[in-house]
């Protein structure tokens, strides 16, 4: 990412854990380590897509820039404010620049309120809009923008299908003029030809506004048709980073690769061919020892199990100069040194 | 390979405000032995009601009104009640979603499938432990003895979900009906999971019917596909010219709106519009309210059945259209 525009959002070393408390005292027993020292920034106009399987902690690191969870530590800066240490006055206006859009349309929208009115909600409680008459009109130009009838307004979120009402959370967080959308797993309820209009909205919102985009998904296939840059995350590290070309074509972790080759192709002739990883992904509150991924990984070495890696550059292949992303392994620490050397 | 289940003239109908609206509509396909057919489409085609008709378990107030279910020449739908209980978990087994809530939570999973066993044949605990201890070895569970006495809630998704595959072979079934048997894992525990399906299917020759909207576990583990959209079949094929060569506007809408097969930076093609519910299904052509080629007769005439090959069956106007004139495309 170019040094020259300061970031819209930069995470830093962020760590985010759930106690597990136990007993009749609520004693804490232990931690589920959701998000460990994770680490990224995100341009303006950028979208970074945030992958990974069940249990990553792809989804805390969203909620912990909305402050949605409590991090233990670490510095989310949008904007160049510190949004850890904001009042809960100053976090709610810093609410109205980022926004978030979930996976369940249904359950994120009150299913006894006209859409209008969900709509322009979050535009009253901001002071946006002179009075009803002028919020209305907003919200039938912004109904317009994503493909929704306005005259559809007062009706209530069961009248809608699912893609409909996806546009309908979009037009919410649009409303209050935001410059960060988190979209969490927002496509992956989806049918594919719904999930393709909405992809598609979503970058012609980007392009015409501005907006940057944090997409959580566990879906590598969307990532690619989307994503400016991808970070993976295993057990609640970033274990790869990177611009989104050299991820997919040159993945460096063995689990980048390991979830590459896991989705299925729809490549007639090419079928078959043994999983890529075996067993589950351990538990979150008890991971493994060193690196993470050592218990599953196909290449795992002896320091693996007995030594934590900290995250190594990777350089471009083919041509590419400079630096081309991180990745948590021995094996491109190798890399680097050959390429010193 | 011969014909295990022979569907026809399927028509499942729930009562609606004008009547009786058909949510699975005039569905024909076979099913032979050893064979894996892929019923593909989205939400609300109708592919998982179709899977529910053929075990007679759709929901009330729902009923089959007209068609045939035939296993081996019988028609299901004129089996006693005992003798389809007999059918079902026995010849037909049946994979769900979600495993979690198809396993009894305090009850431990060794004993659950044992169970399963015990209503299907006559033997002994001892037996029934012996066996499942085997299917559990065989469906990949890691040191099966000791997960005989697990509960549902200290296994992951992808050891519930080998739990239910165990339980479903349990009774050598001949037909394995799959209804998004991965939805709910991660990719990588997916993979495990179809390569799994892959191996028994291969080992066993137990035909299964596999129900999902992933053309990509389609082309991993099916033999022929059958493509639905409201209700209606709209192609059949076998797996490599389906994907290759697709005949229905919608089967190529639908393929070409992957992402993972759009390069990056160009726009996704989309299919516009959104599937109508069943009480706006058009008189003719079901997507045609969406299709780009549609012309005259689309919206008013449900096409005919056309075969442009021995083993491709394809419902749309403009392919009967191109098939009949001489100086159209070949096919």
């Amino acid at each position: 990412m170019s040094t020259e525009v300061p970031p819209l959002l930069r995470l830093q070393d962020l760590q985010t854990w759930y106690p597990i408390r136990e007993g009749l005292m609520r004693r804490t027993t232990g931690w589920v380590q959701a998000a460990t020292d994770v680490s990224f920034d995100i341009a303006p106009g950028q979208t970074l897509a945030l992958v990974g399987e069940s249990g990553c902690g792809k989804t805390t690191v969203g909620r912990s820039i909305l402050r949605l969870e409590s991090p233990q530590k670490g510095v989310v800066l949008f904007e160049g404010q510190d949004l850890l240490e904001l009042s809960a006055e100053s976090m709610r206006a810093a609410r109205r620049r980022i926004q978030i859009i979930f996976q369940d349309p249904m359950a994120s929208l009150d299913p006894r309120m006209r859409i209008r009115d969900q709509i322009a909600e979050g535009m009253k409680s901001f002071g946006i809009g002179v009075d009803e008459n002028d919020r209305r009109a907003r919200v039938a130009e912004l109904m317009e923008r994503v493909q929704l009838d306005p005259a559809t307004m007062d009706r209530y979120p069961h009248e809608f299908s699912g893609g409909q009402r996806q546009r309908i959370c979009i037009v919410r967080a649009l409303a209050v003029e935001p410059r960060l959308i988190v979209c969490d797993e927002s496509v992956s309820a989806l049918d594919v030809s719904i999930q393709a209009q909405i992809l598609n909205l979503l970058r012609d919102l980007q392009d015409d506004l501005g907006l940057s985009y944090l997409f959580i998904t566990h879906d590598l296939s969307v990532v690619r048709y989307l994503a400016d840059d991808v970070a993976v995350m295993y057990l609640g590290k970033i274990v790869e980073q990177g611009p989104t070309q050299r991820i997919f074509e040159a993945p460096a972790h063995p689990y980048t690769k390991a979830l590459l080759a896991a989705i299925p192709s729809i490549d007639p002739m090419q079928r078959g061919g043994a999983p890529p990883v075996m067993g589950d992904v351990p538990s979150p509150s008890d991971p493994p020892s060193g690196c993470h991924f050592h218990t599953r990984c196909s290449v795992v070495m002896d320091r693996c199990s007995r030594e934590v890696p900290p995250l190594f550059p990777v350089t471009g292949t083919n041509g590419t100069k400079g630096e081309q992303g991180r990745s948590r392994c021995f094996l491109a620490e190798e890399s680097e040194s050959r390429s010193l050397g | 390979m011969s014909r295990l289940l022979e569907v026809r003239g399927l028509q499942t109908a729930f009562p609606s405000a004008t009547g009786e609206t058909r949510i699975v509509d005039d569905v024909s396909f076979n099913l032979d032995s050893g064979e894996v057919l892929a019923l593909v489409g989205e939400s609300g085609s109708g592919k998982s009601m179709t899977a529910l008709s053929i075990l007679r378990l759709v929901p009330k107030p729902g009923r089959v009104i007209a068609g045939e279910i035939k296993l081996e020449g019988r028609d299901l739908l004129d089996f006693s009640v005992s003798e389809m209980r007999r059918v079902r978990g026995g010849r037909i087994a049946m994979i769900f979603q979600e495993p979690m809530t198809c396993l009894n939570p305090v009850v431990a999973v060794g004993a659950q499938v044992m169970e399963a066993i015990g209503l299907h044949d006559q033997i002994g605990q001892v037996d029934a432990r012996a066996r499942t201890r085997e299917l559990f070895a065989e469906v990949g569970i890691p040191d099966p003895e000791a997960r005989l006495d697990a509960y549902p809630h200290e296994l992951s998704g992808g050891l519930k979900q080998r739990v239910m595959i165990a339980m479903a072979l349990s009774t050598r079934p001949e037909i394995l009906i799959a209804d998004e048997p991965t939805t709910a894992l991660d990719v990588t525990v997916q993979a495990q999971i179809l390569a799994l399906l892959s191996d028994l299917q291969r080992d066993r020759g137990t035909a299964i019917l596999l129900i999902t909207h992933d053309l990509g576990i389609v082309n991993e583990l099916a033999d022929r596909v059958a493509v639905m959209y409201a209700g209606r079949l709209v192609e059949v094929a076998p797996r490599q010219e389906l994907l290759s060569n697709p005949l229905h506007p919608y089967t190529r809408g639908l393929l070409r709106s992957i992402p993972a097969l759009s390069p990056p930076g160009v726009r996704l093609p989309e299919i516009p519009g959104v599937v109508p519910s069943p009480d706006h299904w058009p008189n003719g052509c079901r997507f045609s309210t969406r299709c780009g080629e549609r012309f005259e007769p689309c919206a008013e005439i449900f096409p005919e059945e056309t075969a442009p090959t021995s083993d491709r069956r394809v419902w749309c106007h403009a392919v009967d259209a191109s098939s009949r004139d001489p100086e159209g495309e070949a096919l």
